[in-house]
C-alpha cells in the first residue's frame, strides 16, 4: 500500500501544480469571455508560483530569517524572491489585460471572443 | 566610464522612461526618447567595437556580486552583434516616430507613448545583455508589457488594435510562463540560474526526464514569443493594427530578441551536443521553420493590406532564421545571426515607408499605393529595395544571409531543404511584384487620396535602405561578426564547419 | 456604504492602523520579513478601503490623481539613482558598500532607499489601478444601458 502511494503522496505538491496548471490553461484556451481568460491566466501563473515556492522548502527548514544559531536549517529563500518578482509581473499583466478588456467593452460593446470576431469579420468585408 | 557601458546600455532607456512620462510636453518626451536611443546606439556600437577588438567576453557584475551568486551582464560576440540591431533600429524608428506618432496618436498620450517606447527598447536590450536566466524573463516581461500597451495605442485610429493587443497579451504571457516553468525545472535540477553556470552543471543531469521537459517548455515558450509557425497567430493582427511607428520597431526587433534568447538557451545552456537536442528540438525547429517559410510567403501573396502582407512575410523570414538554428552547425547559426541582422534592416525600411503612407492615407492597402510610384517616387523606391532584399536579390543584404543559409544546409547534405528554401524565396517575388505592379505600372485611380513626401518622411526609411544595400555590397565585416557570434555557441573545431 | 455607522467607525479606526503597519513592514524590511512590495500594497489598501467606505470622490480627494505619476516615476528614479550612486562613487551599479564609510551601513542605507523607491511605486500603482478601474464604472454602466450591447445581440440573432 505504502510502496504504491508513497511516490504519489511524497510528490503531492507537483500533482497539485499540474492540476492547477491544466485548469488555468484550459480556461485560457476554451473560454470565450475575456475576463474568464484572464482569470484562467492567473490560475495558470499561480500554479507556476506554487511550483517554485514548494521547491524552496527544505525538510525541517524554518523561514529564512537569520537566528544566530549555526545549526538552524533554513528553507531556500531564492525561489521566494523570484516569485515575488513573478507575482508583480502577474499583477501588471492582469492590470493591462483588464484595462484592454474595459477599452474593448467600450468600443465593441462586448467582451465575448465570438462577438468580436464576428464584428471584425463584418468590418473586414465592408472595408 | 568605459567599464560601465554594459549596464548603461540598459539603464539609460530604463531611467529615461519615467522622465518621458513625467514631463508632459509631447516634444519634450520625443526629445528624451531621441537623445536616449541615440546614446544607446552609440554605446552599443562602442561595445561592439570593443568586443571585436578584445575578442573576449566582457562581464559586468551588478553590485560587484560575482556570478553565480550575483547577476552579471555579459557582452560576448553574440550579444555585441544583436545590441546595435536593437538600439540602431530603435534610434531610426524614434527619428521617424515624431511624424508618425503626431499623425496617429492623441497628443495627450504622447508622453506615455514614449515612456512605453523606451521601456520596450530597454527590455529588449536587457534580454540580450543579461547573463541570468530569470533576469531574461523579467526583461522579457518589461518589453512585452509595454509592447501590449503600444499596440493598443493604435485604437485611436483602428479599434481592431484592442483585440489584437489582448490576444498578443494572452499568448505572450502564456509563452513567458512556459519559459518560467522550464526554468523552474532547470533550477530544481541544478540550483543555479546563471546561464554559464547552468551550462556547466547540466551535463550532470542529462538524459533525465525532467531536463527534457524543461527543454520542451523553454523551447515552446520561446517559439511562441518569436512567432514561429504555427504559433504565429498573434503577430499579424498585432503588427497590422498597431501604430505605424510601433510596427516598424517591433517587426524589426521584438521577435529577433526572442530568436536570440532561443539561441542563447538552446546552444549556450544546453549545448549542441546535448543528448536529444539535435534530434528532437533541431528537427522540430527545422520542420516548423520551412513550413513557416512557405505558409508566411503564401499568405503574403494573397494579402492586400500592406502591413499585414509584410507581417506575413515576417513569419516566413522568421522561418529562415529557424532553419539556420535547426541546422545545428556553426554556419547555420551564423546564417541565423546574419538574417536576424539583415531582416531587421529590411523590415525597418519597409514598415517605416509603409507607415508614412498609412499615416497620410489612414491605411496602406494595394488600392492606396495604386499608381503611387509617380506621386511619391522616393518612398516607393524604398519599398522596392526593401522588397528586393526580402527576396534575396544579389547586392542586397538579404542575398548574403540566404547564401549562408543554403550553404549551411548543403554542408549537412539537406538538399531537399536547400531546394525548398530556394523555392520559397523565389515565391516572395510574387508579392513584391504585386506591389511593383500596383505602384508603378498602374495608373492612379481617380479620387485616390493625395499622397506627398518630404525629406523628413523618407529619410529614416532610406537610412535603413542604404544600410541594407551597404551590408549587401560590402558584407565581410558583418559576416565575420556573425561567425564570431556563432562560434560563441559552437566552437569552430566542432561540427561540419 | 457611507450610511453604515459600524463600517464607518471601524474604517476610521482601521485606516491609520493599516498605514502604520505598512510603514512597519516597509522600514523593517532590511532586518526581517517585509519590504517595499508588501508595504506598498498594504499602504495602498488603506486608500482603497477609504474610497470603498466613504465613496470614490472623497477617496480621490485624499490622493489626487496628479500624484500618481509622480509617485510611480519617482519611486523608479529613487531606485535607479541609488544604484547610480554606487557607480558615481567608483564601484559597479547597485553597489551599496560605498554609499557610507562603513560598508555595512552603506548596504543598510542602499537597501532602505531602494525599498522606499519600490514601496512608493507599488503604492502609487495600486492606488492608480483602483481609481482608474473604479472610475470607469459609471462609464461602463452607461454604455451597457446604451444600444451598443443590444446591437451586438441583434447582429448575433441575424447570423443565427
Amino acid at each position: 500500500m505504502s510502496a504504491l502511494l508513497d511516490p504519489i503522496l511524497g510528490q503531492w505538491n507537483y500533482y497539485l501544480v499540474i492540476v492547477l496548471m491544466m485548469i488555468g490553461f484550459y480556461a485560457v484556451i476554451a473560454r470565450g469571455n475575456m475576463v474568464k481568460k484572464i482569470v484562467g491566466l492567473n490560475i495558470f501563473q499561480t500554479s507556476v508560483f506554487m511550483l517554485y515556492i514548494s521547491m524552496g522548502k527544505v525538510a525541517n527548514g524554518t523561514a529564512p530569517i537569520l537566528t544566530g544559531d549555526p545549526n538552524t536549517v533554513y528553507s531556500n529563500p531564492l525561489p521566494h524572491v523570484l516569485i515575488l518578482t513573478a507575482i508583480v509581473v502577474g499583477v501588471s499583466t492582469t492590470a493591462v489585460g483588464y484595462a484592454l478588456i474595459i477599452r474593448i467593452q467600450e468600443s465593441f460593446g462586448s467582451i465575448e471572443d465570438d462577438d468580436i470576431i464576428a464584428m471584425l469579420d463584418d468590418e473586414e468585408e465592408t472595408s | 566610464m568605459m567599464q560601465h557601458l554594459p549596464i548603461l546600455q540598459v539603464l539609460l532607456p530604463l531611467l529615461a522612461a519615467p522622465f518621458a512620462a513625467m514631463l508632459r510636453g509631447r516634444d519634450v518626451a520625443w526629445g528624451i526618447a531621441f537623445i536616449t536611443t541615440g546614446t544607446a546606439f552609440l554605446i552599443s556600437i562602442a561595445l561592439f567595437l570593443e568586443q571585436r577588438a578584445l575578442g573576449t567576453t566582457m562581464v559586468y557584475e551588478l553590485g560587484n556580486w560575482a556570478a553565480p551568486i550575483g547577476i552579471v551582464y555579459v557582452i560576448d560576440a553574440a550579444s555585441a552583434l544583436v545590441l546595435p540591431v536593437i538600439s540602431g533600429v530603435g534610434f531610426i524608428a524614434t527619428l521617424a516616430a515624431r511624424q508618425l506618432v503626431a499623425a496617429e496618436i492623441d497628443p495627450r498620450d504622447h508622453s506615455l507613448f514614449y515612456a512605453a517606447w523606451l521601456l520596450t527598447i530597454a527590455g529588449m536590450l536587457g534580454q540580450v545583455t543579461t547573463g541570468d536566466a530569470f533576469n531574461i524573463f523579467v526583461f522579457l516581461e518589461i518589453s512585452s508589457l509595454s509592447a501590449y500597451a503600444l499596440v493598443a495605442m493604435g485604437s485611436g485610429r483602428d479599434r481592431r488594435a484592442l483585440p489584437a493587443a489582448f490576444n498578443y497579451l494572452i499568448l505572450g504571457t502564456v509563452g513567458a510562463t512556459f519559459y518560467v516553468i522550464g526554468l523552474g525545472l532547470l533550477y530544481m535540477l541544478t540550483g543555479t540560474l546563471n546561464l554559464a553556470d547552468l551550462a556547466e552543471r547540466l551535463p550532470q543531469v542529462e538524459e533525465t526526464r525532467a531536463v527534457f521537459t524543461a527543454m520542451a517548455f523553454i523551447a515552446l515558450g520561446l517559439f511562441l514569443k518569436m512567432a514561429l509557425f504555427p504559433l504565429h497567430f498573434w503577430l499579424v493582427p498585432a503588427y497590422a493594427h498597431a501604430p505605424s511607428a510601433v510596427t516598424a520597431l517591433m517587426a524589426s526587433t521584438a521577435t529577433k530578441v526572442s530568436v536570440y534568447v532561443l539561441i542563447r538557451l538552446i546552444f549556450g545552456v544546453f549545448g549542441v551536443e546535448f543528448p536529444g537536442l539535435a534530434d528532437a528540438v533541431g528537427l522540430a525547429i527545422l520542420t516548423l521553420g520551412i513550413a513557416g517559410a512557405f505558409v508566411g510567403t503564401l499568405a503574403a501573396i494573397v494579402e492586400t493590406d500592406l502591413k499585414k502582407l509584410f507581417a506575413q512575410s515576417s513569419i516566413a523570414q522568421l522561418g529562415y532564421m529557424a532553419i539556420g538554428i535547426g541546422a545545428m552547425s556553426a554556419t547555420g547559426l551564423a546564417a541565423a545571426f546574419l538574417h536576424l541582422f539583415n531582416h531587421a534592416l529590411m523590415k525597418g525600411a519597409l514598415f517605416l515607408a509603409i507607415g508614412m503612407i498609412a499615416a497620410q492615407a489612414g491605411r496602406a492597402t494595394m488600392g492606396t499605393i495604386q499608381g503611387a510610384g509617380k506621386q511619391i517616387p522616393i518612398t516607393m523606391t524604398a519599398i522596392l529595395f526593401g522588397g528586393l532584399a526580402l527576396i534575396g536579390v544579389p547586392l542586397t543584404a538579404g542575398f548574403i544571409s540566404k547564401v549562408y543559409l543554403v550553404r549551411a544546409l548543403l554542408e549537412q547534405n539537406f538538399w531537399l531543404l536547400a531546394g525548398l528554401t530556394f523555392i520559397s524565396s523565389a515565391l516572395a517575388l510574387a508579392y513584391v511584384w504585386k506591389i511593383i505592379e500596383a505602384a508603378w505600372l498602374q495608373p492612379r485611380p481617380a479620387g485616390a487620396p493625395e499622397l506627398s513626401e518630404t525629406a523628413s518622411q523618407y529619410v529614416p526609411a532610406w537610412i535603413m535602405v542604404f544600410a541594407t544595400l551597404g551590408f549587401g555590397i560590402y558584407a565581410t565585416p558583418l559576416v565575420e561578426a556573425a561567425f564570431a557570434a556563432a562560434h560563441v555557441f559552437i566552437p569552430s573545431t566542432m561540427g561540419a564547419n | 456604504m457611507q450610511d453604515d455607522v459600524v463600517i464607518r467607525v471601524v474604517a476610521k479606526v482601521m485606516i491609520p492602523a493599516v498605514m502604520l503597519f505598512a510603514l512597519y513592514v516597509q522600514f523593517h524590511g532590511d532586518y526581517g520579513p517585509g519590504g517595499g512590495f508588501q508595504a506598498g500594497v498594504i499602504f495602498a489598501s488603506a486608500f482603497v478601503l477609504n474610497a470603498v467606505v466613504f465613496g470614490l470622490n472623497k477617496g480621490r480627494h485624499v490622493w489626487p490623481a496628479k500624484y500618481n505619476l509622480i509617485g510611480i516615476c519617482g519611486g523608479v528614479l529613487i531606485y535607479g539613482f541609488t544604484g547610480v550612486g554606487g557607480m558615481v562613487l567608483g564601484e559597479n551599479f547597485l553597489n551599496f558598500n560605498v554609499l557610507s564609510d562603513d560598508p555595512i551601513a552603506g548596504q543598510h542605507l542602499g537597501i532602505l532607499l531602494v525599498e522606499f523607491g519600490v514601496g512608493l511605486t507599488v503604492a502609487a500603482v495600486m492606488v492608480m489601478l483602483f481609481f482608474t478601474f473604479a472610475g470607469r464604472l459609471n462609464h461602463i454602466r452607461l454604455l451597457a444601458k446604451s444600444d451598443a450591447h443590444d446591437r451586438v445581440v441583434a447582429s448575433k440573432k441575424v447570423k443565427k
